[in-house]
């Protein structure tokens, strides 16, 4: 398993051409405390950059998008009941949601977590 | 933040503190320390310590003992305050000649002059705007050497008192001038989150040494603007440049009782004409209070619409209520909706939420009031 991170603060650890998708450590402690979590239904076909899931704090709302093209295969059941784990577990029990990409070749484009490091350390 | 935003006095004291400074209303300011939804629950339940230094301060003042100052600034604004106590304030409004909020204020007679506080986002504008409709003889000045500081919740009246006894005198919206230490305070019983609490100003000179005074406090941690926006929201309480803007006016922002029975008969402040006809003809929209269905908060700019997606109101703000829990919002609907309990529909990202008309505060407030009289 590869994990890749964007520069909108995504990760997405890929298996194959089976992927998770969640947000960063990093973007949890910007977007505070999370209130609410919706996440792409199953079989939702979905290009790289396509708003793929809307997560709210109690401030403000922020897409999270589709880091690469793919279709869902499922999203986080457990962020409706406890958007929390958000905050608490972001880049584990947190995670978005799950798809089968479609390209492989579109990672390449994404960062590994030495560069991703090095992208929070510059903000 | 941008690098033409002012700096607090206190700025150094909230980065120390792990404040995250944003840009607003012109200042760095801190938006939140440990974060929203744990200060806006320590407000509730403990007591928590703003800095509201970006708000106008504003002191009227003349040295023609002819001149009524109460007098002269009913002409600007549509509360009773002839009728004003020494040591009391009043909520009022600075209002355009077509009747419009240009903004909403604190003003409280003092022994000598009134003082008053402004919105900062807006207050260079309104002391132009004072200025220009005040009577030449009123010294208006404004204090810009002075900080604002604000301590609200339920245990704020314990802190004040340890710190200061005589502070217990005090009720809600009563204020006075205190010795500390040396250090003179100017504090009023009043804020904006709802809860007990008090506002404090304090020399620019002195406010590092007072801000270490009550944050020494277990009861008192700092809570930032992001907290301060909640608290007001589940207050009921509405914030200029949103719920408010020169295009709301007074009955329709459902604040008439900011227009008491006697300015209405008599009118004589600007703005009277229209906001009178308003108050004869009843206003077309209101400003209500909404609970959310679901868990997904609506934001301000949501719309408002029929059955047939028309748009029929507008949401001018709206977030999670921490201590209810659920999304709650305040907007403007046409005052057939405006009953309590009438359902309505938002619409956000072109998705549909239910909702419902709701009595405000959502919250109830913990003012500290004075006994009822036998």
């Amino acid at each position: 398993m590869i994990r890749y991170y964007t520069e909108d603060h995504e990760w997405i650890e890929v298996e194959n051409d089976e992927a998770t998708v969640g947000i960063t450590d990093y973007a949890q402690g910007q977007l505070g405390d999370v209130v609410f979590v919706e996440t792409p239904a199953a079989e939702t076909i979905l290009a790289k950059g396509d708003d793929a899931a809307v997560v709210e704090s109690v401030k403000a709302a922020s897409d999270v998008y589709a880091p690469v093209s793919g279709e869902v295969t499922d999203g986080n059941e457990a962020l409706v009941d406890d958007p929390a784990l958000v905050n608490n577990d972001p880049e584990g029990e947190g995670w978005f949601f799950k798809m089968k990409l479609t390209d492989t070749s579109e990672l390449t484009a994404l960062m590994d977590e030495d560069g991703y490091k090095e992208f929070i350390a510059d903000l | 933040m941008s690098d033409a935003d002012l700096k607090l006095y206190l700025d150094q004291w909230h980065q120390d503190l792990d404040g995250r400074m944003v840009s607003f209303a012109g200042y760095s300011m801190p938006v939140q320390y440990e974060g929203v939804m744990a200060e806006h629950i320590w407000t509730r339940e403990n007591a928590g310590l703003f800095d509201v230094s970006h708000m106008g301060q504003l002191i009227f003042s003349s040295d023609d003992s002819s001149i009524d100052i109460g007098v002269e600034l009913e002409k600007l604004l549509p509360a009773n305050i002839i009728k004003l106590g020494v040591n009391r304030l009043r909520y009022s409004m600075l209002l355009a000649e077509g009747g419009g909020i240009l903004d909403d204020l604190m003003v409280t007679r003092r022994e000598h002059d009134f003082y008053m506080v402004v919105n900062g986002a807006v207050k260079h504008e309104d002391m132009a705007y004072i200025r220009e409709n005040l009577n030449d003889a009123i010294t208006l000045n404004y204090m810009e050497d002075h900080s604002l500081l604000a301590l609200q919740g339920p245990k704020a009246g314990y802190v004040m008192k340890q710190l200061i006894p005589t502070t217990d005198d005090l009720f809600f919206m009563q204020a006075g001038s205190y010795d500390w230490n040396g250090v003179k305070l100017w504090i009023s019983r009043s804020g904006y989150t709802g809860e007990d609490g008090f506002e404090i100003s304090v020399h620019n000179d002195d406010v590092h040494k007072l801000a270490d005074a009550l944050i020494q406090y277990e009861e008192v941690k700092p809570i930032g603007l992001g907290a301060r926006d909640s608290l007001r929201l589940e207050a009921g309480l509405p914030l200029y440049g949103h719920d408010l803007t020169s295009e709301t006016m007074p009955f329709s922002a459902n604040l008439a009782f900011a227009v008491p029975k006697r300015r209405r008969e008599e009118a004589g402040f600007i703005g009277d004409v229209h906001i009178l006809k308003q108050f004869a003809d009843g206003p077309e929209t209101l400003r209500v209070g909404i609970a959310v269905e679901g868990r997904q908060p609506v934001r301000e700019g949501a719309i408002i619409v029929d059955d047939n997606d028309k748009q029929i109101g507008i949401i001018t703000s709206g977030g999670f209520a921490p201590t209810l829990q659920r999304p709650i919002a305040m907007g403007y609907v046409p005052m057939a909706l405006s009953q309590e309990g009438t359902d309505i529909i938002i619409q956000q990202r072109g998705k549909n939420i239910a909702a419902k008309v709701t009595a405000m505060p959502f919250v109830p407030n913990g003012y500290r009031r004075p006994p009822k009289a036998a």
